[in-house]
């Protein structure tokens, strides 16, 4: 044995392989552990439609239904808040939701089927917190000329009564606008809408 | 019979018998044939060098140490009555609080004790930036000792969310929601955290587990890499002078004492001093007025109500305010910054290559500020304060270690730094106003002067001579 020539090359060779052969059996067996963090079966069937009974709601209220776990806000709007918003399309960052998430029949000005009511889901696009309802016109200390909306408590983002979000905030886009359509007058369904889905 | 024992197994040779500890002398000789018992002993604590003129600063080492056991300790036991199921999370801490015998105390020892870590920790790291610890040849020992800091701020987080209040399920919806930020893998990234399109069930009982086992686990390896590399290379002190330069005719440092029993027993009074103080806190101000527990989570997790006001736990707050700081118009202040900092670099760099690479690298800057949205940058500003000092031990040009023998300029430029940290930590405690938000965007910029001015200012300093031996 001591005569044999030590072979550098052949050792280095069967290093190297060794290592990529680990390398890809380790990566291969983090496959199952990864993929165990993902959403489970379970987590996915829970996206259901919701309904919602909006003949309770009043003119200038707000209601609130769980879809997917997150907060659904239906208001109703007056003649008032919906000349609001029109006033409010110099103060927005989208006033005409050109980079924002909606479906095509909520992308007009009030953001919605029927004008005077909104369907938005309640989480600000920054981070995700719920803002609050601003609804009343009147000074506040995050905006003097406050014309109604939603306030973030999390990070000052401010939205107009059609979910538009205001320049300059840190939220980057208005609020999202989910799947819906009315069955009825006063009933709505979240999570569906009229072209099948 | 007795013929075959008379030469000892080999390993037993050269090691002479343990002595000084009465009648476990005995014992603790035969431990020591198998195992390096005094060997361990003596590097590090017996013999164990350390400089002799360690101050009140050099107190929170060891009281980290400390914290961690408290930590560790208390935390054993409240999982044996936890649930992490959404379902029964908050009710079961409730039950901790009222019908364990003895589990409030153990919970406000563990809630007490997260935010005694961070004290402890932020006047430790402070230390180091009085008397330049992270210096050359300590430059490891402070890396490892920032990826504790990383790893505290990993274990606070995903504690928090376990009461399931409504602070911690929307403190977590925020923080998670960062990595939806980021471009490109950001949404699929934040979903696979959650394991489910909202903060949930799933989320809870993911965060549970990184909470008691693998965070701690990845923890108690850093500390001991971070005393390891500490015994390796020596402490330093408030002169910041090498006392290994000086051995006197023993080998050992002249200006050094073995941390036992000089030390220990210092560290001792420490240890009493902080243990009284935080028994106070424990026994009489729990809660510290909101800041170490807040008031909202004593409401249970409302997925479709965010608080009036929302706000991490004090130890956070400084980052967090860098990322409210961040607007779309304060993108244009950094976009000014990148410009004016990328004139200084060309004009001091004296190779050709970082003459050409900087304006490329400020070109992409430039872009990227103004094609991806201001709350990518907040996020990536927010990252990047904490991560920028690992970069300490090569910003820091100084010919001196210590703020004793640095000139104005380090002294003014770490006390505005302590300014500005306290003052963003303080708005970050706030609920959002004009006045805050400018005040945030100031101290953003200042807080990173800080540290990317940092090459410009030591070298400028009028530092004083060091000493050869220590002073007091």
């Amino acid at each position: 044995m001591s005569d044999h020539e030590l072979d550098e090359g052949k050792r280095r060779f069967l290093l190297t392989a060794t290592i990529v052969a680990s390398g890809v059996a380790a990566a291969t067996a983090a496959v199952p552990f990864v993929a165990s963090m993902l959403p489970s079966e379970r987590a996915k069937a829970a996206g259901a439609p919701v309904e919602a009974d909006i003949s309770q709601l009043a003119p200038g209220q707000k209601m609130t239904v769980e879809w997917r776990g997150k907060p659904v806000w239906i208001v109703r709007r007056t003649p008032e808040m919906l000349n609001a918003v029109k006033e409010d399309d110099p103060r927005v960052a989208d006033p005409e939701s050109k980079r924002s998430q909606q479906p095509d029949y909520a992308k007009n000005e009030f953001r919605s089927l029927k004008p005077e009511y909104l369907v938005v889901v309640g989480i600000c696009t920054h981070l995700g917190c719920s803002p609050v309802d601003r609804f009343a016109a009147q000074p506040e200390a995050f905006e003097a000329d406050w014309r109604g909306g939603f306030y973030c408590p999390c990070h000052g983002s401010l939205f107009d009564l059609a979910g538009r979000v205001y320049r300059n905030k840190p939220a980057p886009d208005n609020l999202t606008v989910p799947p819906y359509k009315f069955l009825a007058d006063t009933k709505l369904v979240i999570g569906e809408d009229s072209k099948g889905a | 019979m007795d013929v075959t024992h008379t030469k000892p197994p080999i390993s037993h040779k050269n090691k002479p018998p343990v002595t000084g500890a009465g009648p476990l002398n005995e014992l603790l000789t035969w431990v020591d044939q198998r195992f390096p018992l005094l060997t361990l002993w003596r590097e590090h604590a017996s013999e164990y060098y350390a400089p002799k003129n360690f101050n009140f600063w050099y107190y929170f080492g060891s009281l980290a140490i400390l914290v961690l056991v408290i930590q560790i300790a208390t935390g054993i036991f409240l999982v044996m009555h936890y649930k992490p199921d959404a379902g029964q999370a908050f009710a079961s801490v409730e039950y901790i609080m009222r019908d364990v015998p003895g589990g409030w105390i153990i919970r406000y020892m563990h809630s007490t004790g997260a935010s005694a870590f961070f004290i402890v920790i932020y006047l430790h790291m402070f230390r180091g930036l009085l008397y330049g610890s992270y210096r050359s040849p300590r430059e490891l020992l402070w890396i490892v000792g920032m990826l504790i800091y990383l790893m505290l701020m990993a274990e606070a987080f995903f504690g928090y969310l376990l009461p399931w209040g409504q602070m911690s399920y929307w403190g977590a919806q925020v923080i998670v929601n960062l990595f939806d930020a980021l471009p490109l893998i950001g949404p699929e990234l934040a979903l696979w955290i959650r394991g489910d399109y909202v903060v949930s069930d799933a989320t809870l009982n993911r965060f549970f587990s990184f909470h008691v086992i693998a965070i701690p686990l990845v923890l108690l390896g850093l500390v001991a890499a971070h005393i390891m590399a500490l015994h390796e290379v020596g402490s330093n002190n408030p002169d910041g002078i090498e006392i290994k330069a000086n051995l006197g005719p023993d080998g050992h440092p002249v200006d050094g004492i073995p941390f036992h029993p000089y030390y220990s027993v210092k560290d001792t009074l420490g240890v009493m001093v902080f243990l009284a103080i935080f028994a106070i806190i424990m026994f009489f101000m729990p809660e510290f007025g909101g800041y170490f527990l807040e008031y909202n989570n004593f409401i249970p997790a409302d997925p479709l109500k965010t608080p009036s006001h929302i706000a991490p736990v004090w130890y956070f707050t400084p980052y967090y305010s860098i990322l409210r700081a961040t607007t779309s118009q304060f993108t244009y202040v950094l976009a000014a910054a990148v410009v004016a900092y990328t004139i200084l670099i060309w004009r001091s760099a004296a190779s050709a290559r970082a003459k050409m690479v900087t304006p490329v690298v400020a070109v992409i800057l430039l872009a990227g500020l103004f094609a991806i949205d201001a709350k990518v940058w907040g996020v990536a500003l927010m990252g990047l304060a904490v991560l920028i000092f690992f970069l300490l031990p090569w910003l820091d040009v100084s010919p001196v270690k210590s703020i004793r023998y640095r000139g104005g300029l380090y002294k003014s430029a770490l006390a505005l730094f302590v300014i500005v940290f306290v003052v963003l930590g303080y708005f970050g405690t706030q609920p959002v106003t004009d006045l805050g938000t400018r005040l945030s965007q100031l101290c953003t910029l200042l807080y990173f002067a800080f540290f990317l001015l940092m090459p410009w200012y030591t070298r400028m300093d009028r530092t004083r001579p060091t000493p050869t031996r220590l002073t007091h």
